[in-house]
């Protein structure tokens, strides 16, 4: 069974998802439509897939510093990622997450896991633990 | 890890109002980053008071019903509307009355009315040294790169939480030690008339985003000084393209007196030797299609236009009228001199768009028209006009913009391969 533990970044329990995993770095402005979820860059190779409610694998973020809005308002149109899994934890990007819960939303979870990782749950269905344990496979 | 707050901190932090839910903000953003304390600021840039959805003004109605202000000198990057009347916003009835709210509620909170992502060009250049906490990344870049003041790239909730708790987390680009390159970028192979031209700065800040990453670099081989519209245009490039905050042009911004000093004593190992050809691929990856028979519309200013980028275009268009509309954006520290010196008008009769206190990436001003092509100089609205906007980008010289806007189909004159 394929299993990792990841570091915990902000919490919120256990979160589960079909994952996603993306294989470039992504710019949430410009790169995901905060309304639907959709990735909308049209030179990201993950272009048409939908994060809401999936395991988002992040190897890298990259671009404007507007990511925090655009989370902030993903959390708020209920199209956030189930969870987000991280390289490298990007405050610009989760502090839409800590501003969503200065505002009582409901937030999914953000965890930092080495991205040479990634591939082993591409296409699989991933259940996060409260201590960060990461499993494939439903 | 544990952020260590000074006691003032943590009462402000344990309250129920605005101010506290600032600091805790700020404290937490610290925690993330891995800062073990905050530190003074002079001044904050703020990118938050764009519309892209409800949750964004419910933010800043929270911080203004909290009671919260601004303690330290802030300027506003551009909201979803053009509050001047220049040009109009295609949103809907709720998303304008929103966006609106949005923008009231940064003034209420403190902020200064300069609506651009050019504020060092509308008198905002903090001293070399200071710390300070900017939000929109071009404008980052340029803080850090050009004036040599110390920030972070802030995300645009956590420049106005640090702007209302005039503190900012202890990280990054504020410690001298992180400010240091680690790799050259040598364009001294490249031809002087390439460097020369007006499309070099955008196409190679382009380049050194992707291939800097978050990494800092100092580029070598820039003899002609570069004045400050091109500083702009590369540094909106480079922070589109990648994660950068802070570039160094040895012999010509202020912390890169040499390629030594800006590698905090030593030449960087590490070195890009940048070759025509990744030139003209960078160029090539700019544009979202090559050989359109026509074009719908032209966009400049990303960042925004300063007075003399207006000259520039007014001369090159020399009276003649345009076939496609002509969309130039800017901010009202440059809009008041164009309504002072008539330019606004003159362009206006040859069909030229002025767009102000916002730009065409960030609200729906080009009409929806799905196949359309949109042609610009600028780096930043190649990157994110495609996403943003839904037209295909093709990208060029001002010179190439306005010629194929008074054709209606692409002019293409410069550094093809």
């Amino acid at each position: 069974m394929k299993q990792e533990t990841a570091d915990i970044v902000i919490e919120s329990g256990p979160a589960e998802g079909e994952a996603l995993v993306l294989t470039a770095p992504i710019s949430f402005w410009g790169g995901v439509d905060p309304k639907t979820g959709a990735i909308i860059d049209v030179r990201h190779p993950q272009c048409g897939k939908n994060i809401a409610g999936k395991v988002l694998f992040v190897p890298a973020t990259i671009g404007s510093s507007t990511a925090s809005t655009i989370l902030l308002e993903l959390v708020y149109a209920g199209k956030a990622p189930a969870a987000i899994v991280l390289d490298q934890p990007d405050a610009i990007l989760l502090l839409g997450l800590l501003a969503a819960r200065e505002l009582d939303l409901a937030i999914p979870p953000a965890l930092r896991l080495g991205k040479e990782t990634y591939a082993e749950f591409s296409d699989e269905y991933v259940r996060i633990g409260a201590g960060g344990e990461l499993t494939a496979g439903r | 890890m544990a952020v260590d707050l000074s006691d003032e901190e943590r009462i402000i932090a344990a309250g129920d109002d605005g101010a506290a839910m600032a600091l805790r903000l700020v404290r937490d953003a610290a925690g993330l980053l891995g800062a073990t304390r905050l530190i003074p600021i002079k001044s904050a840039h703020i990118d938050g008071a764009v519309y892209h959805g409800d949750s964004g003004t419910i933010f800043a109605e929270k911080l203004v019903a909290g009671g919260a202000r601004v303690a330290v000198p802030s300027t506003l990057n551009v909201g979803a509307l053009d509050l001047t009347g220049c040009s109009r916003q295609l949103l809907p009835e709720h998303d304008r009355a929103m966006a609106k709210r949005m923008m009231r509620a940064y003034l209420d909170l403190g902020c200064s009315p300069t609506w651009t992502c050019a504020p060092y060009q509308a008198g905002h250049r903090p001293e070399k040294g200071t710390d300070v906490a900017w939000g929109e990344s071009n404008a980052v870049v340029f803080c850090n790169s050009v004036l040599g003041a110390r920030t972070n790239r802030y995300g645009d909730l956590l420049d106005i939480a640090s702007a209302i708790a005039g503190k900012a987390p202890d990280f990054g680009l504020h410690r001298p030690e992180n400010r240091v390159a680690t790799f050259v970028f040598d364009v001294g192979q490249l031809s002087s008339e390439f460097l020369a031209s007006e499309t070099a700065w955008p196409i190679l800040g382009n380049l050194f985003g992707r291939v800097a990453g978050h990494d800092i670099g100092v580029i070598d081989g820039i003899s002609a000084k570069p004045d400050e519209d091109q500083l702009k245009a590369f540094g909106a490039a480079a922070a589109s393209s990648g994660a950068v905050g802070l570039f160094h042009i040895a012999g010509i911004t202020p912390e890169a007196a040499t390629v030594e000093t800006a590698g905090g004593g030593q030449r960087p190992e590490h070195v890009i030797q940048v070759t025509q050809q990744m030139v003209s691929e960078a160029r090539r990856t700019l544009s979202t299609t090559e050989n359109p028979d026509r074009i719908d519309a032209v966009a400049v200013g990303s960042p925004h236009l300063s007075a003399e980028e207006f000259q520039r275009l007014e001369q090159i268009l020399n009276g003649r009228q345009l076939n496609v509309p002509l969309y130039a954006c800017t901010g009202r520290h440059v809009l008041s001199k164009l309504e002072a010196n008539g330019v606004r008008a003159r362009l206006e009769t040859l069909g030229v768009t002025i767009v102000a206190d916002t730009c065409i990436v960030v609200t729906p001003i080009l009409p929806e028209n799905p196949g359309s092509v949109l042609m610009t100089n600028s780096g930043k609205f190649a990157h994110y006009a495609p996403g943003n906007t839904g037209y295909a980008v093709l990208y060029g010289s001002l010179a190439e913009c306005v010629e194929s806007a008074i054709a209606g189909r692409p002019v293409l004159t410069e550094g093809r391969v």
